[in-house]
Parts: C-alpha cells; structure tokens; sequence
C-alpha cells in the first residue's frame, strides 16, 4: 500500500465519520448556490469562461433530453417516398445484390484489355519530371547526380526491401508512403478506409506506375474484401479499382473514389 | 380377330388418369393407335358428352406417336403391360402472345404489382410513386389514377368476383378502391406497422358476395379484413418474422408463409393456428396453392359468361371442385434455401417431395391452373417445370440472362410467361418444353408480369415505369 493513502487506509479501520454521509449530501446541496453566486459575481476573463462553460453544459443537457424523448416518442416511420421503388419481394435482399456486379465485372476486364478507363477524373495535369524527382548528389565531393528522390506519395508493397545505396536510383520516401486510401463508392455514397493493394496506373507515364507514385488521377487497386461486394459466383471480390481524387502530396492522404 | 399380321399387332395397355386410378381394366390397343385414338378412347370410357381433348403420357414422357412407334423406338416389351396416363387438356387454346400491342406510359416510378380482374377486362397496377392505375383495356389508355397510399404500392389484388380492388403499401396501410370508378372506398385501412408482402382474397366459393381478405405484412403479424366493416377482423400473430406470403386456400384455411422459416395454418372463424409446416432452411418466398387459379378468377370461365350474383358462389363452388378432383388439396413452397416442399397440409405436417434441382433463391412459385404442373422461378435464370401431383422435376427453361423475378401461367396451362431482371419477357411451350417465344422491350428489369384470365393479353411493368401489354 502506498505510504500516502493514510485517509483510505483510517476509513478501511475505522469507517467514515458517523455524519460523513450528512455532510457530503449537504455539501454537494450547497455546491449548486456557490457556484452560481461565484458566476454572478465573476468579472472578466474569469466570467466569460464560468458562462462559456455553463452554456456548454447546457446545451449538452439539452441535447441529451431530446435524445431520450426522441427515443420513447413514437413517431412514424420515415414518410417521405424514397426513389428507386423495388417490389416486395427484393426489399429484403441486400443492397449488394442489386449493385450490378455482374455487368460490372465485365465492364472492367473489358476495361483492363482495352487499357482504356471511363474514370471520374478523365484529365490530369501533366506532371513533370523535375516536379515528381529531386536530384540527389551523392559521391564524397557530391558530384554524382544520377539518384532521384520521388517528391510525391507512393505504394511501396510490403514485399519491398532496399537495394544497397549503390545501385538504388529511386528513392521513395518513408514519409511519403501510403498504405491505405479512403475509398468513396459513388453508388453507397459512403466511405470506407481500404488498404491498398497496387498502383494500377499512373496517367503521367509506366515508369511512375512501376515506382508505385500516386497522384491525382492515378488508378489504384485496393482491398474491398470487408465491402461484402459478391461476383454472381458467389465468391467475395477483394480487389478493385479505384481512382484518386486528391492530391496525396499535399494533403498527407489519399482520397478515391471506387470505380463501378 | 387376327393378331399376327401386321396392322393388327396389339398390345396390352392400362389407361390411369395423374393420380393413379386405372380407368377400366387393361386392354389390347393396336399398335397403330396414336393420341387421337386412344383420345376417342377415353372420351368413351368416360362417357363424356362432348369430345374433350386429351394428353398421354408413358412413363412421364408425352406419347405423340403411335404407341407401335414408341415402343420399337424405346425399345419397351410388347408383353409388358404398358401404362399409359391420360391427362385432360383445357377445351379451348390460348393463342401465345408475340408482339406488343402498347406501351402506356404513366407511372412516374417503377411499376411493383399487375394484376388482371378475375374476368379479364380490367387491369390495376401499382407503383413507386404512391399510386394505383386502372387501365381500359379497349383502348388501352389510362382509366383512372387512384392516389391515396403514402409510399410505395407494393401488391394489389382482386376480389374473385371483379367488383373491389385492394391494395397494400410500403408504410403498412391497406386501401379498398372501387375499380368501376377509381375512387378510394373509406379511408385507408391502418394496423400493419410496416409494409405489406401480400393479399389474398376470400374464395368466392365460401361466401359471395366477398367481404374478407387476408393480408400479411414484414411486421410478422397476418391480419383478415372486412371490407364492408372497414376493419381488421383478426390479427393471425404468431411467426417470429416477416410474413413474405399468404394464401386463402379453397377449404377455408389460410396459409402463411414466412421468413422464420415456417409455414402456418389459420383457422379463419377466429384465427386458431391449426398446423405449423417445417421443413425448410432459409427463408420462405413464395407459396402456391393447386387450386389458387380457380380461386382467384372465381365464378369466371373461358367462355366469359357473367353470373348473377346469386348463382356465382354455386358456379365457384363447381369450378373449384372440378379443378381440385378427387385429392386433397396441394401446396408448394420455394424458399431462399434452394428447394421447395410440396405439401398436402391437410393430410399430413410432413412434406409430400422435397423439390429440389435450384442453384438460386427460389423467388416465385406457381401452380398451373389445372393443378397438374409448377413452376417456379429462381436467381439462377431458370425457370423450372415440375409434375404439379407427385412433384417429379419436370425440366428446365433455361434462357434468361438474369435472375426470373415472376411467372404467370396461361388460363389453358399450355403456356408459362416469364419476366426476368434481363429485361426481356419469355413465353414457354410446355408440350415441346421449348421457348416458344422471346419478348424483349423493356428498357430495364420487369418486376411483374401477368397473363390475363381471358387469355386475350398479356401485361408487364418493371423499373423503367412503363406498363406493356402484349397481345397474340
């Protein structure tokens, strides 16, 4: 037992004060009127905290209470008439059967074997080299310019290890890799945190793709196993294609959007 | 008579009708008879007063050759005794359907529900977007426009004797229409607290003119309805989850069907459950009874006769017992864990036959309206046929592209129409078992389809908010 606690410690031999009980009730009673004699009487920076503070409390309470009524109110179900009216007998199938994963799935390998991609973001702005590298000096007198550091984001797949700094021309950053996106699907509206899995493409040129960079437009590949998405086989689909939307570099993430 | 040459070769066969019965003893029929002649056959043996038409069937295969040609090409014994099954045929044909005559548009969302009025010459459909429509047939135009519900319309249906109109909504509420004027009778019918799965109507047999109905809803509660009280009469409370489907069946017992897997019997006086089928492993979709097409159109025949009021319960009671013979009456079940169950609920709790062959929910099931055959659909694209008495798998229509969302017989059971998320409508020959014929059109998914009692047309409604109809 620690050496301070002797309060805990008088209270474990002996218990409380015959009236303890009493006078806690009473205090805390009294507690309410202290306090609001000391906000009504406060001036200044003091004053304006105690008020901020007591709306804040307010507003809580406030907002809690009304969660209670909403709760044991009844109310009627939602009466506005929703879009996209199916028959009785599909309203209690998922949502993911519905999504066309059939068409989908040909779409996209008809897709991938044409190299051509109908993306959200059809033009990008053209990247260029001395914008996506920064030279590197290296050799004792640092006269040798032949490595390049990637300034932009980039997957590196988690089977990667360094080459010896002799012969390793790219640098990709520790700082500048990504491992997951947050993924919109356009049609669930929602978003999701995805791991991912590769670049797909890079518009600016293969050799970005094979370094793995992302920037804006560039097709990723990304995990979707926890979507629930199912391929009229019945087997789960774990990869697919999304595009980023944002600029990773700057943002310090990667926004996508699902490609269906 | 002289056996051995070579037209009087004979051999011994016994005529069964579907369920068994031997008609006379066995005979010798010469080996050049084909259906016409054995048709004639029975036709005598029957004594029936006018020639009805006949099918044959050898050991469920249709005899459409002279039995001496069947035999030498199946290679049968000719001292066996060959069992020949005869099954009657509707009197009249229905012309398949094979263009479409129009497309209304109207509806400003998805058609959900059509449906044809026991007499076939009105047509009700309900949609996304809060509305019941009542067609003209003769023109085909918009009749009347019934406004009323607050959310989607997701069943309607038709009293058997044509004279009201129901229709049930997503937010639970029942209205009553007046199909002869498209105006709401009352006031909405409320109890159900959320949407409404199904409607089945009273058979007229058992009280005309019809007053009661039985509706079940996704709140797992059934509830019968008076229609001139305006008022839930008994709340049929009992499955654990949503009721998908209900049926009013011929002897008075309602049937429910339903999401915690179990099918249960109602007692309509004061809704006692009576019997509670298992059987099943996953949800159940769809259920149909032997009898359910004579329900439905009632008093209504091929021949488009109108009965007084007072004789339609008699003229019902006569079409039902026709089309129900001599067996007890027969229900099937499709359900989300593949299979389907065909029962006699009122013989036994346990299942006739185990249907089983689907590699996809089954989604919708349906009895020919003789009774002899079932088909249901399924998400695996197939449409299925099977023996409707001893629920023998049949065969499959294959063809869709998309999973078949509904089937609709025709009044002779010689046609199957088919509408699929494929977008395409598909009519099927049961003689041949072939695609008789293709009807593409809709732009996007066909939710419902329905074949007109008449036979005249055809109606299909789907996602891209157009009724069509189609005519032969």
């Amino acid at each position: 037992m620690p050496q301070g606690d002797y309060i805990d410690l008088h209270i474990k031999r002996n218990g409380y004060r015959l009236d303890h009980h009493e006078r806690k009730r009473k205090k805390e009673a009294r507690e309410v009127h202290k306090r609001s004699a000391m906000a009504q009487k406060s001036l200044g920076i003091k004053g304006k905290m105690i008020a901020k503070k007591n709306y804040a409390e307010k507003a809580l309470m406030k907002k809690t209470l009304k969660m209670h009524e909403e709760s044991s109110s009844r109310r009627k179900a939602d009466e506005n008439v929703q879009e996209g009216a199916v028959p009785a007998y599909l309203l209690d199938r998922e949502d993911t059967t519905r999504a066309k994963v059939l068409s989908n799935t040909i779409k996209q390998k008809r897709k991938e074997k044409a190299g051509k991609w109908e993306v959200p973001l059809p033009k990008v702005r053209p990247v260029a080299e001395d914008e996506m590298f920064r030279v590197i000096r290296s050799g004792k007198r640092k006269t040798k310019q032949w490595k390049r550091m990637v300034t932009k984001a980039t997957f590196v797949g988690p089977a990667f290890t360094r080459k010896p700094p002799k012969y390793e021309r790219f640098i990709r950053p520790s700082g500048l890799r990504f491992t997951k996106a947050h993924v919109t699907h356009p049609e669930l509206k929602c978003t999701f945190c995805l791991e991912i899995i590769g670049v797909k493409k890079n518009p600016n040129g293969p050799m970005y793709t094979s370094l793995g960079v992302m920037t804006r437009g560039t097709i990723i590949e990304v995990n979707v196993s926890e979507l629930g998405l199912v391929t009229p086989a019945g087997k789960v689909v774990w990869g697919k294609y999304a595009q980023v939307t944002n600029n990773p570099e700057n943002d310090g993430c990667i926004n996508a959007v699902l490609l269906v | 008579m002289s056996m051995d040459t070579d037209e009087g070769k004979t051999v011994m066969c016994l005529l069964t009708d579907p369920e068994g019965t031997h008609l006379g003893s066995a005979m010798y029929i010469p080996q050049n008879a084909g259906p016409l002649q054995l048709t004639q056959l029975v036709n005598r043996f029957l004594d029936n007063e006018e020639m009805l038409p006949y099918s044959f069937y050898v050991s469920d295969e249709e005899l459409l050759v002279p039995v001496g040609t069947y035999l030498e090409k199946n290679k049968v014994s000719v001292e066996k005794v060959l069992t020949i099954v005869y099954q009657q045929q509707a009197v009249f044909r229905i012309r398949p359907v094979n263009r479409c005559s129009q497309t209304i548009a109207g509806h400003a969302e998805a058609v959900l529900c059509v449906s044809f009025s026991p007499d076939g010459k009105q047509l009700a459909s309900g949609s996304g977007d809060t509305t019941v429509r009542l067609w003209d047939l003769y023109t085909e135009t918009p009749l009347f426009t019934c406004k009323g519900h607050k959310n989607w319309v997701l069943t309607v249906a038709w009293s058997p004797d044509g004279k009201h109109l129901v229709s049930g909504s997503k937010s639970g509420e029942i209205c009553c229409w007046d199909p002869k004027k498209g105006e709401l009778e009352g006031s909405p019918l409320t109890g159900h607290k959320k949407w409404i799965t199904g409607i089945s109507w009273e058979p007229v047999h058992l009280s005309s003119p019809c007053r009661r109905f039985v509706t079940s809803s996704k709140d797992g509660d059934a509830r019968i309805w008076d229609i001139t009280l305006k008022k839930s009469i008994i709340c049929l409370s009992g499955h654990t989850l949503a009721v998908t489907c209900v049926k009013w069946g011929g002897d008075g017992i309602i049937y429910t069907g339903s999401q915690d897997c179990t099918i249960k019997m109602w007692e309509t006086t004061q809704g006692k459950l009576i019997r509670e089928l298992k059987g099943h492993g996953h949800w159940i979709n769809s259920l149909a009874l032997s009898t359910e097409y004579v329900l439905r159109t009632g008093a209504f025949d091929h021949t488009g006769r109108q009965y007084p009021p007072n004789e339609e319960k008699q003229k019902a009671l006569e079409r039902y017992n026709k089309t129900k013979g001599d067996s007890p009456e027969r229900l099937v079940s499709g359900s989300d864990d593949f299979t389907m169950f065909l029962w006699e609920p009122s013989v036994s709790k346990q299942p006739k036959k185990r249907l089983t062959g689907h590699q996809q929910l089954v989604n919708h099931v349906y009895f020919s309206p003789d009774g002899k055959w079932i088909a249901s659909a399924s998400f695996d694209k197939s449409v299925r046929l099977w023996n409707g008495i001893t629920g023998q798998f049949v065969t499959t229509f294959r063809g869709h592209v998309g999973p078949v969302y509904q089937v609709s017989w025709s009044a002779d059971s010689r046609l199957l129409l088919s509408g699929s998320k494929d977008s395409t409508l598909k009519i099927w020959e049961i003689r041949t078992k072939k695609l008789k014929q293709d009807l593409p059109g809709h732009a996007d998914e066909v939710f419902a389809v329905d074949w007109s009692p008449d036979g005249e047309k055809v109606v299909s409604g789907g996602k891209d908010r157009v009724l069509k109809l189609w005519k032969g």
